[in-house]
C-alpha cells in the first residue's frame, strides 16, 4: 500500500517537473539576438545591468526567463574567456555550465574560469519586476498562471505592483482569480488596512487548500482583534473543507486499492467460490499475467515501437490465454485428484506456488522487471482538491468491466450453466451428459485465466517481480472470505469494502498498521459470520 | 495419581522405543562433540551439534502442529507465529543479558533502542531480565494468543479451510507488524548479537551441547504429553471431533472446548521450540512470522505423517536434512524440491511415511492372520 | 420413566424459514412421557428440520420447543440438549468411522463430558459391563474391535443405535432407521425399537409404512412443515389429506 502511494506521490512530482523542463527544450531555434542580449548582462557596472534587465524584459520572450531567475539566485555566470553567459550548478571539480536559453548542458569548468554576475538591492527589485512583468504578463495564460501561483508562494510584496498591473489586463477568469488569490496572499505578509486584509481572508477561505491554511494561520498569529478573530474562523473553515476533501480523496484510493483486491479476487471467487478448490497457487497466476505483459512489450520495444500504445490491450487476452492454459494443465494434473480434500488441495497448490515463482526467477531474474504505461495510462487530472490518475480510474473501470463479464458468462452461456450444474450437483450433471471433468477443466482454467488478466493490470502499478503473487494471496482470500464464498457481488463489495477501510484507517494507524487492523477485523467478522457478508442459507449450505 | 496415570497412558511401545533413540543420538552427538579432539574422526563439530539442536526444535515445532491437524483437523497456517513469540520472548531475554557489552554500551537499553533514540525500556521489556520471567512468557505468550484466538474460532465454529487462511492471516498480521520498528522488538532485524544465556557464553561448545540436550528433553516431554492425550479418552473424543465434529455435540461433547485446550497446549509447545531455537541459530527476526514457514511445518508433518506423532518429528528431520544438503549444494533448486514435495506427498503418500509403514505392517499382519485387515479410514 | 408430567417434548407454532422457504410452519406435536412416535411424511415435510430444532441444530424463528414441561430448547445449543438427556440417530449413519465399535459405544456412554473428565478418565467394571450389554443388545459383540469404517450399512445403523442406548437419554429421536436395510433387518430393528420404547421416550421418522405399522404406535403426518393428521396408523391413512399429499390414491 505504501508504494503504491510512494509512486503516486512521485507521479504528482514528475507532472510538476515535466512542464518546467519542456518550456526551454521548446526554445531550441535559439534566437542570436536574444542571447545577446543576455550576453550583454556581463558587461558593465550596476546601472549597465540595470538598464539590460529591462531591456530583456522589454522583449516580452518569457525565454528569457531562467536567466533572470538565476540571476536573481546568484547563478547566472559569465566565462572569463569570452564573456558568454551561463547558468551554473556547483557541481564536484567546478561548476556544471547550463545554456540559459535552450537549458541544454554546456559541460564543466573549473571555478577561476567563471565569474559571476553581482547584483545589489536595487538589481534584485528590478528583477523581480521584470521577472513579474514578463511572466504575470506574458502572452501565454499557463504561464500567467503558474506566475500567479509563484507569487502565491513565495507571497513577495515586491510583486504587488507587478501583479496588479497584470490584474488590469488579466482576461482569463481562471488566471484573474489565481492572481487575485496571490495578491491577496500578499496582502495578508504587508502592512495593508484591516478591512482589505479581511477581504482577503475571504480569498484564502475560497481557495481552501493546504496553501491557503498555512497562510491563514501565519495571519492569525500575527494579527490582533477582529482580524484575528476572523483568521482563526477561516482556518476553521478551511480545515473543514481540507477534511472533506481529504475523506474524498481517502474514499478515491480506497476505490482504487478495492479495485485492484477486487482484480486478484475475481478468480479466487471462480476456483475457491464457486468450485471450492484451495487455489494457494492463485497469486502466481496473476504474476504470469504480469509477465506476460512484459514480455509483449519488450518484443513490442525491440521490433514494432509503434504499437507501444497497444501493447496492454495486446497483454490481456495473450495473459488470459497463457494463464488459463497453466490453470487447466494443474488441474488436469493435480487438483483432479484431491477433490473433496481441501486441506490437501492448499498443501498441494501452496507447493505449485513456490514452483512456479522459482521458475519464474530462473527465468527472468529474482530483480523487479520495469512495464511501461501507454499514453492513456500516463496522467492525472484533477476534480476540485481530489487528484485522479488515469492509471488509477482505467483499472478501477477495468476490474468492473471484468466482473460484470464474468457474470454475463456465469449467468448467459451455456458454460456457465454448466459451471453451476456440476458446482451444485456433479453427479446429477454428469448423469445429464454433461461432461464434469472437461468443465471442472475450463472452470479452473477461467479462474486463472482471469488472475492472469488481473497480473496486466497490477503490473501497472506494482513492481513486477516473482513475488507479485504473494503479496495478494492472502489479501485475495480474505475478499472473497470477507464478501461470502459463491457470491461474486460479495466479491465487489468486499474488495471495495476493505480497500476504503484500509485507507481510512492509514492516516491514523500508518499503513503496515491499517492492514494488521484490517485482517484482525476480518478475523473477528468472519468468527461472528462465518460465511462471510453475502452468505447463503438453508439446506445446501449443510452438505 | 490420576497425573501419573495419565503421563503412564503415553508410553506405549512406539513410544519407549522413540525415546530411547531421541536420547541416545542426543547422547552420543554430545558425547563425541565434548570428548573427542577437534582433529579425531569420530569428533562431531559444533556446527553439527547446532544444526542438530535446530531439528529438534523444528521437530518439537512439527509435533505441536501434529497434535492440532493429524488429531483435532485444525490445519494451522499460523503456528510459525507461536514459535516466533516464543523465539521472540527467549531474544528478549537473551537481548537483556548482553548488557553495557553492547555496541552503544548501554546497560539497559537494547543496542536498537539507543540506535532509535529511545530513552526508556518499553514496560513489555520489563521482566525480561529474569530468566524464569522470560520462560514463563514463552509458554504464556503463545498460550494466551492462541486461547484468544482459538475461543473466538472455535466457538463461532469456524472449520476447515476457513481456519486455515485466518490462521494465516494471523501470522501474516503479526509478521508486518513486528517489521515495524515502532513496535519495539528491533523491527526489520530482530534481535541478534546475543552474548550469553544464564551466564553461559551461547558460543561455547559445551553451551551448545546444553542447548541440544535441553531440546531434545524439551521433545521428548512434548512427545509424552502429546502421547499420553491422544491415548487417552480425550485424545477419542478428539479423534471423533477430527472426523464428525457435529456428531460428537449431539452425545453431548463441546467440541469447541476440546479444540481450544489442544490449540492452546500446541501453541506453548509450539513457543518452546522457538525458545530453544533462538539460542542455536543466534538470531530472532520478522521472517519467522512467514505464513510460509507454518506452510513447511505443516509439509513436514504430511512427509512424516499426520496424526502419528512420531512420524511428524521424523518427517521434521528429514525435511531439514535435505534442505540444508540442497541449500549446500543446489540452492536455486532448493524451492523447487519443496515444491515438488508438497505436491508428490499428498498426491502419491497422503499418509506419509508412518502412514505407509503402517499400511505395510497392517498388510504383512493380515496375511498372516487372515482375518480383516484393519484399514485406517482418511477423513476430514 | 413414569412420571406424571404430561408431556416429554412439547412443541407449539414452530417456524423456521430459509431465506423464505417456510421448512416448518406453526408446527405443534407433543409427546408423552414413555410414548413412541412415529412421524411421517413426504420429502420436503418438516421431519429432519424437526429434529434440528428439537437438537438444537437450527434455531427456530418462533414458537415453543420444551423438554420436560419446563426447558426451553430453543435457547440451547446442540451439546446442552444432548445433556440433558435427548439422543439423536442420523439419517445416515454417523458413526465415528476411525474408531473401534468398542470405542464408539465409549465414547457415547454416560460420563462426563468436559476435557477434564476425559483427560483422566479410566474405565469402571460398571462401563465395562454397560457397554458388553449393549453389544449384545445390537448383536455386534463378535465384533468389538473392528474399525467401524469397516462395518455393513445395517451395522452401523445399530451402532448408532447402540451409541443411543449407551447415553441412555430420556428422549430418543430416531431419523429413519431402516433406510437401506434388508427385510429380516427391519424386523430386527422394530424390535429392538419396541423394546428401548420400553423404557426411553421415542421420536422415530421413517419411510417405511411397513416397519411404522411393525411399530404400531401412533402417528403423526407432517406436510409442509405442519401436522395435518395424528392418531393410529389406519386412523391416518383414512384422512383424505394423508391420501391426497402422501399416501396417494
Amino acid at each position: 500500500m505504501a508504494r503504491f502511494i510512494h509512486s503516486f506521490v512521485f507521479f504528482l512530482a514528475l507532472a510538476w517537473a515535466i512542464p518546467g523542463l519542456a518550456a526551454p527544450a521548446q526554445a531550441q531555434a535559439a534566437d542570436d539576438d536574444l542571447r545577446a542580449a543576455i550576453n550583454q548582462l556581463a558587461q558593465g557596472g550596476f546601472s549597465q545591468t540595470a538598464k539590460q534587465i529591462q531591456a530583456l524584459a522589454a522583449t516580452g520572450d518569457d525565454r528569457v526567463v531562467p536567466a533572470l531567475q538565476a540571476l536573481l539566485a546568484g547563478k547566472l555566470y559569465f566565462k572569463k574567456a569570452g564573456k558568454q553567459v551561463f547558468i551554473i550548478e556547483q557541481a564536484s571539480g567546478g561548476y556544471a555550465l547550463t545554456d540559459p536559453l535552450t537549458g541544454e548542458s554546456a559541460g564543466t569548468l573549473a571555478r577561476g574560469a567563471v565569474k559571476k554576475i553581482r547584483v545589489n538591492n536595487r538589481l534584485r527589485r528590478e528583477l523581480k519586476a521584470a521577472l513579474g512583468s514578463l511572466t504575470l504578463l506574458s502572452k501565454v495564460a499557463s504561464v500567467r498562471m503558474k506566475a500567479a501561483e509563484a507569487v502565491f508562494k513565495s507571497q513577495d510584496p515586491d510583486s504587488l505592483e507587478a501583479l496588479d498591473a497584470a490584474l488590469a489586463k488579466e482576461t482569463d477568469d481562471g488566471v484573474k482569480k489565481a492572481m487575485q488569490e496571490a495578491r491577496a496572499a500578499v496582502l495578508l505578509k504587508t502592512d495593508a488596512p484591516e478591512a482589505d486584509k479581511l477581504a482577503a481572508l475571504a480569498a484564502m477561505e475560497a481557495r481552501g487548500d493546504r496553501d491557503a491554511l498555512s497562510i491563514v494561520i501565519a495571519t492569525a498569529a500575527q494579527a490582533e482583534g477582529a482580524l484575528k478573530a476572523k483568521a482563526e474562523k477561516t482556518a476553521t473553515s478551511i480545515r473543514q473543507t481540507l477534511e472533506l476533501w481529504g475523506a474524498a480523496q481517502n474514499v478515491w484510493y480506497g476505490l482504487s486499492l478495492g479495485s485492484v483486491l477486487l482484480l486478484a479476487a475475481i478468480g479466487l471467487a471462480i476456483t475457491f467460490g464457486v468450485m471450492g478448490v484451495i487455489n494457494m497457487a492463485h497469486g502466481e497466476m496473476v504474476m504470469i499475467g504480469a509477465y506476460v505483459t512484459f514480455m509483449v512489450q519488450e518484443v513490442i520495444r525491440t521490433s514494432m515501437p509503434g504499437l507501444f500504445d497497444y501493447s496492454l490491450l495486446i497483454a490481456v487476452p495473450l495473459a488470459f490465454l497463457v494463464a488459463g492454459a497453466v490453470g487447466i494443465a494443474v488441474e488436469r494434473c493435480i487438483i483432479r485428484f484431491l477433490y473433496g480434500r481441501p486441506l490437501e488441495t492448499l498443501l498441494a497448490t501452496w507447493g505449485l506456488s513456490l514452483a512456479l515463482q522459482q521458475t519464474v526467477r530462473t527465468i527472468f531474474g529474482p530483480t523487479n522487471r520495469e512495464v511501461g504505461a501507454p499514453e492513456f495510462m500516463s496522467g492525472a487530472f484533477e476534480i476540485g482538491h481530489l487528484t485522479i490518475t488515469y492509471n488509477r480510474l482505467w483499472i478501477i473501470v477495468f476490474s468492473l468491466v471484468v466482473l460484470f463479464s464474468l457474470m454475463a458468462v456465469l449467468k448467459k452461456t451455456p458454460l456457465g450453466l454448466q459451471m453451476r450444474a456440476v458446482t451444485q450437483n456433479r453427479r446429477m450433471a454428469g448423469a445429464m451428459g454433461i461432461r464434469t471433468n472437461w468443465v471442472d477443466a475450463v472452470t479452473f482454467g477461467l479462474g486463472s485465466g482471469i488472475a492472469g488478466i488481473a497480473g496486466v493490470a497490477l503490473s501497472q502499478i506494482d513492481n513486477v517481480s516473482p513475488n507479485l503473487g504473494q503479496t495478494y494471496i492472502i489479501d485475495s482470500f480474505m475478499v472473497v472470505v470477507f464478501g461470502g464464498v459463491g457470491n461474486l457481488w460479495g466479491t465487489l463489495v468486499g474488495a471495495m469494502t476493505l480497500g476504503v477501510a484500509n485507507k481510512f484507517l492509514e492516516p491514523y494507524a500508518g499503513a503496515v498498521l491499517g492492514k494488521v487492523l484490517v485482517l484482525v477485523f476480518i478475523i473477528l467478522f468472519i468468527q461472528k459470520r462465518p460465511r462471510g457478508l453475502f452468505a447463503l442459507k438453508g439446506r445446501a449450505i449443510e452438505s | 495419581m490420576m497425573t501419573m496415570k495419565f503421563i503412564q497412558g503415553g508410553f506405549d511401545r512406539r513410544a519407549v522405543i522413540f525415546l530411547g533413540l531421541l536420547f541416545l543420538i542426543a547422547a552420543v552427538v554430545s558425547f563425541l562433540n565434548l570428548a573427542m579432539e577437534p582433529g579425531s574422526t569420530f569428533h562431531i563439530s559444533s556446527y553439527t551439534v547446532a544444526l542438530l539442536g535446530k531439528y529438534l526444535c523444528y521437530a518439537l515445532l512439527a509435533l505441536s502442529v501434529d497434535l492440532v491437524w493429524g488429531f483435532c483437523g485444525v490445519l494451522s497456517l499460523g503456528h510459525a507465529a507461536f514459535f516466533a513469540l516464543g523465539g521472540y520472548a527467549m531474544g528478549m531475554y537473551l537481548m537483556r543479558q548482553i548488557g553495557t557489552r553492547g555496541v552503544y554500551g548501554d546497560p539497559i537499553l537494547p543496542d536498537f533502542m539507543v540506535f532509535l533514540n529511545w530513552k526508556e525500556l518499553p514496560w513489555f521489556w520489563y521482566g525480561f531480565d529474569q530468566f524464569w520471567f522470560a520462560a514463563l512468557m514463552v509458554l504464556a505468550v503463545p498460550g494466551v494468543l492462541a486461547f484468544v484466538f482459538g475461543w473466538f474460532a472455535f466457538r463461532s465454529r469456524v472449520t476447515g479451510v476457513y481456519l486455515s487462511i485466518i490462521t494465516q492471516a494471523l501470522t501474516f498480521a503479526l509478521m508486518l507488524a513486528f517489521f515495524r520498528n515502532d513496535m519495539g522488538f528491533g523491527g526489520n532485524n530482530g534481535l541478534t548479537d546475543f552474548k550469553d544465556i544464564l551466564g553461559f557464553d551461547v558460543q561455547a561448545d559445551s553451551t551448545r551441547v546444553g542447548l541440544l540436550l535441553a531440546s531434545a528433553a524439551a521433545l521428548a516431554i512434548g512427545f509424552i504429553i502429546c502421547k499420553a492425550l491422544v491415548n487417552s479418552k480425550f485424545g477419542k473424543v478428539l479423534i471423533a471431533v477430527r472426523d464428525a465434529e457435529s456428531r460428537t455435540r449431539f452425545l453431548g461433547y463441546r467440541p469447541e472446548n476440546y479444540k481450544l485446550l489442544v490449540w492452546t497446549l500446541s501453541a506453548m509447545m509450539a513457543g518452546v521450540a522457538g525458545a530453544l531455537y533462538v539460542p542455536q541459530v543466534g538470531i530472532i527476526n520478522p521472517s519467522e512470522f512467514t505464513p510460509a514457514n507454518s506452510i513447511e511445518a505443516v509439509i513436514w508433518v504430511a512427509v512424516g505423517g499426520r496424526g502419528t506423532l512420531v512420524g511428524a518429528t521424523i518427517g521434521a528431520v528429514l525435511v531439514n536434512f535435505g534442505k540444508t544438503l540442497f541449500t549446500g549444494i543446489l540452492p536455486e533448486f532448493w524451492l523447487f524440491a519443496l515444491g515438488g514435495l508438497f505436491i508428490a506427498v499428498t498426491l502419491f503418500l497422503p499418509k506419509g511415511i508412518m502412514g505407509a509403514i503402517d499400511g505395510y505392517m497392517a498388510k504383512r499382519k493380515a496375511g498372516k492372520d487372515s482375518g480383516p485387515a484393519a484399514q485406517p479410514q482418511e477423513g476430514d | 420413566m413414569s412420571t406424571s408430567k404430561s408431556s416429554i417434548l412439547y412443541l407449539e407454532n414452530v417456524n423456521v424459514s430459509f431465506d423464505g422457504f417456510r421448512a416448518l410452519n406453526n408446527l405443534s406435536l407433543t409427546v408423552k412421557p414413555g410414548e413412541m412416535r412415529a412421524i411421517i411424511g413426504p420429502n420436503g415435510a418438516g421431519k429432519t428440520t424437526m429434529m434440528d430444532v428439537i437438537t438444537g441444530k437450527t434455531r427456530p424463528d418462533n414458537g415453543r420447543v420444551l423438554f420436560d414441561e419446563t426447558v426451553n430448547l430453543t435457547r440451547m445449543d446442540e451439546a446442552e440438549i444432548a445433556s440433558l438427556g435427548i439422543g439423536r440417530k442420523f439419517q445416515k449413519p454417523t458413526v465415528f468411522e476411525n474408531h473401534t465399535v468398542w470405542d464408539n459405544l465409549l465414547l457415547a456412554l454416560k460420563a462426563g463430558r468436559r476435557t477434564w473428565d476425559t483427560l483422566f478418565y479410566s474405565m469402571s467394571a460398571k462401563d465395562k459391563q454397560e457397554i458388553e450389554d449393549i453389544l449384545e443388545i445390537i448383536r455386534l459383540g463378535h465384533l468389538r474391535d473392528e474399525t467401524s469404517a469397516n462395518l455393513s450399512h445395517g451395522q452401523k445403523q445399530w451402532l448408532e443405535i447402540g451409541m443411543l442406548l449407551a447415553q441412555d437419554p430420556k428422549l430418543l429421536l430416531v431419523d429413519e432407521p431402516v433406510a437401506g436395510m434388508t427385510d429380516a433387518e427391519t424386523e430386527e430393528t422394530a424390535r429392538l425399537l419396541r423394546d428401548i420404547a420400553q423404557r426411553h421416550s421415542v421420536v422415530v421418522v421413517e419411510h417405511d409404512m411397513a416397519f411404522v405399522r411393525d411399530l404400531d404406535v401412533q402417528v403423526t403426518v407432517l406436510h409442509e412443515g405442519s401436522a395435518i393428521a395424528e392418531g393410529t396408523l389406519d386412523y391416518v391413512s383414512a384422512d383424505e389429506r394423508v391420501i391426497e399429499v402422501y399416501l396417494g390414491r
